[in-house]
């Protein structure tokens, strides 16, 4: 079955392919269904590759990642035995593969090594912008957040998605992979949290984080007067 | 609450995870403060902007390569 999502819900009809249930699309890809191997490939592909981009360069490393998975997949079907949902079981291995890929590529961080000590800390504004103790409303606004052009004008669409694209491409891992499956993509904060293993507070601290940035370099392109 | 706390618990408000005490101050000061409006605004701006974005898509190679695979898997 097929879904047209409104375009209000995602800027852009998107054609969304609605599975059956794990069971029975486990069942049908062990029969060997074409179909339905191909609609689940077809439906989860695009969020797969963002996914993976989150750790490996570029986008035929990322390609390369998804077509591992999938034989990855396939080789361990028979013994997937439906403790996660499969979608989870599959993204799993995905995160896995592009993980090693990424360290191959030297250039990712270990997951879960060390971090920088204020990659995910500290404050995601920059603290001049607000008044010091010395101001008359400490911690408030120096000067209120510029006003944007609006996104709507559809003549810088094409310039939003660069600026997008550049900064994505220079958050760390795991703010640029949860980004892209909780905003870019469209899943929840449980799946997110279930698909990177990550607690739920770490998940709201790193999509925080993530978004901040975001804002932030649209605010250069898109603020009106006073840089914010 | 002050502006520099609340620029960091707008990703928890929009999830719905402040706790009651923390989101009633939360949108007392949003009541409040014009430039934090336009923040959490420009926040949300963001948000969809992001949503935006093209799909990315498998290569028509790759796509028929992972299918043929599937192919070989069933009859193997």
């Amino acid at each position: 079955m097929t879904v047209i999502l409104p375009p209000a819900c995602r800027g852009y009809i998107r054609l969304v392919t609605k599975l059956p249930p794990d069971d029975e699309l486990v069942a049908a890809l062990g029969r060997g269904d074409d179909a339905a191997f191909a609609a689940v490939l077809d439906a989860w592909s695009a969020s797969m590759l963002r996914l993976a981009r989150s750790f490996v360069s570029t986008h035929a490393s990322a390609e390369e990642v998804v077509q591992e998975t999938w034989l990855a997949v396939l080789n361990g079907l028979r013994a997937f035995e439906g403790r996660s949902a499969f979608k989870t079981w599959v993204y799993r291995i995905l995160v896995n593969t592009a993980k090693k890929r990424g360290l191959a590529e030297r250039r990712s961080v270990p997951w879960a090594s060390l971090l920088p000590p204020d990659e995910d800390h500290g404050p995601t504004v920059d603290p001049a912008r607000f008044q010091g103790a010395e101001g008359a409303y400490p911690g408030h606004w120096r000067a209120a957040p510029a006003p944007w052009t609006s996104p709507e004008d559809t003549a810088l669409n094409l310039e939003i998605r660069r600026v997008i694209t550049t900064v994505l491409d220079e958050l760390p891992a795991r703010q640029r992979a949860v980004l892209s499956l909780r905003d870019v993509g469209d899943h929840t904060a449980e799946e997110v949290c279930a698909l990177l293993r990550i607690s739920a507070a770490n998940q709201r601290v790193l999509l925080h984080r993530a978004r901040a940035a975001v804002r932030e370099r649209l605010a250069e392109y898109l603020g009106t007067g006073a840089k914010t | 609450m002050n502006c520099d706390e609340f620029v960091e618990l707008v990703t928890a408000f929009l999830d719905d995870a402040l706790d009651p005490r923390t989101e009633a101050r939360f949108v007392e000061h949003l009541a409040l403060c014009e430039g934090c409006e336009r923040y959490l605004d420009q926040f949300r701006t963001t948000i969809d902007q992001l949503g935006r974005l093209p799909p990315e898509t498998l290569s028509a190679e790759t796509r028929t390569a992972v299918l043929d695979a599937f192919r070989d898997w069933h009859s193997a």
